[in-house]
């Protein structure tokens, strides 16, 4: 092979790409926070006995999972940062990467996870929902006491693979020139003209945190399997 | 809103001289279709071929195509296109290396986009298409190797002409989602869908319909593929579907 690898400008790279990395780990904990809530919200209103709720919920849904998340991620980074910055209270001239990365990356993987745990609800016994009323509970009690939490626990799995996923796409990033992990490792390796050691760099680690992390989330469906 | 709309943006004759900006749009319209369609052929070939020697008896084989699935799983879909695009002309024979870098640039970069969404989505393909041989009755193989038939035989006749036909569903979505990630790659600078819909908002001043444009683009080729799968789907489905009952 006629490259001639040099990986010295790692080594003092490394604070920089720990900073990337954790830009790319904040968004990844908001949006699966956020995803979740909002998800869970949008999954119990598609169930809603109200017509025009269902066709709201659905709607987002399907809009969401229509388009691509860099669309996604180029709306709120170069069309709406004003007036999100206004949403949410910012003084204007803030730098608007990360927050409009941050609410791009919530609204588009709420939709994903509202599948995950509109499945989830469903797969949890007709006869659960029947019990509780027959108890007394009113649907927000039986909701919150009896189905959620086993809906939950049989989602975690999908909502754990799907929060490594969200991992992954956080180096889409990239469109709206906000340094995560990826960003970082592109920056230094234009830098340095060693851009192909950066990009195997980063592909390498990539490929450890999702592989392991993937890993874990078999070995916790192994341990918690119910037939 | 003090925004001025003008939807009649689309008519005007662009800055560059090369028609209107409805023409860039198409333009980015076919990049897409046909970036994704190669992607497409090339997942379907590889990650059938993937998913099937996984299903096999044979260890060493299924452990490589194990192998191959997590590699291309794990790592972020635009590393790989980077690495597709700056790290492989790099790693080639010098001589092959500088021909291919000389040569058109937007063929260098289709070229890199279609390989990287082709393995990409072999990967994801290779699961599905694993899981539709191991959905089907176990006696179907065993039945196949008694008549007689070898086992390439047994998967040519018996078992991958089922499989296709239960797998149609989530090859739908992952159809889908070779057209929605064809929008990363705009970052290598291809002039696709994505990447013209940030041209018409540089060179229209007109945001809004730009974008609104470019996005019901991507949802009518959202519709015109599950309509489209959807037919396929009613031709080729089994009545006694062992997963869709």
């Amino acid at each position: 092979m006629a490259y001639s690898f040099d990986w010295s400008s790692i080594p003092g790279a490394l604070p920089f790409l720990w900073q990337g990395m954790l830009v790319s780990l904040k968004i990844t904990a908001t949006a699966a926070a956020v995803g979740i809530v909002w998800g869970t919200c949008l999954a119990i209103l598609r169930m809603s006995p109200v017509r025009a709720l269902v066709w709201l919920a659905a709607g987002y849904v399907n809009l969401f999972r229509s388009v691509p998340l860099v669309m996604v991620l180029l709306w709120f980074f170069l069309i709406f940062p004003q007036p999100l910055a206004r949403l949410l209270g910012l003084q204007p001239g803030t730098d608007m990467r990360m927050p409009s990365a941050m609410v791009g990356f919530a609204l588009f993987e709420s939709a994903y996870y509202a599948e995950i745990i509109r499945a989830g609800i469903d797969s949890v016994a007709r006869g659960q929902m029947a019990a509780a009323s027959a108890l007394g509970m009113g649907y927000g009690q039986a909701m919150r006491l009896v189905i959620l939490p086993q809906a939950f626990r049989n989602m975690v799995p999908l909502l754990l693979t799907q929060g490594i996923i969200l991992f992954q796409d956080t180096s889409l990033v990239y469109v709206s020139a906000l340094a995560d992990f990826f960003g970082a490792a592109y920056k230094v390796g234009d830098r340095d003209g060693r851009l192909v050691e950066l990009l195997l760099f980063a592909g390498a680690v990539y490929f450890v945190i999702c592989f392991c992390a993937s890993q874990l989330v078999r070995r916790y469906q192994k341990r918690t399997f119910i037939t | 809103m003090d925004y001025h709309w003008n939807w009649g943006v689309f008519l005007q004759p662009s800055a560059m001289g090369n028609g209107t900006y409805l023409g860039w749009m198409f333009a980015g319209l076919q990049l897409t279709v046909m970036l994704s369609l190669s992607g497409w052929l090339m997942a379907l070939f590889l990650g059938s071929a993937v998913g099937v020697l996984r299903t096999l008896p044979n260890r060493w084989l299924g452990a490589f195509a194990a192998a191959y699935v997590e590699v291309f799983r794990n790592v972020p879909l635009l590393v790989q296109l980077f690495a597709w695009y700056f790290v492989l002309p790099e790693l080639l024979p010098r001589s092959i290396g500088e021909a291919y870098k000389q040569s058109d640039p937007v063929v260098q970069q289709f070229v890199a986009a279609a390989v990287c969404l082709g393995l990409f989505t072999s990967a994801r393909v290779a699961e599905q298409v694993r899981a539709g041989i191991l959905a089907l009755p176990r006696g179907q193989r065993h039945a196949g190797l008694a008549l007689g038939l070898t086992l390439p035989q047994t998967y040519r006749y018996v078992l991958l002409p089922m499989a296709f036909r239960i797998i149609v569903p989530p090859l739908t979505s992952e159809f889908l989602n070779i057209f929605k990630n064809s929008s990363v790659c705009s970052t290598i600078g291809l002039l696709e869908l994505a990447a013209q819909g940030r041209q018409l908002v540089d060179y229209t001043a007109q945001p809004y319909e730009s974008f609104i444009a470019v996005t019901m683009a991507y949802m009518v080729i959202n519709v015109v593929v599950m309509l489209g799968m959807r037919w396929v789907d009613a031709r080729v489905r089994l009545p006694a579907d062992p997963v869709r009952r």
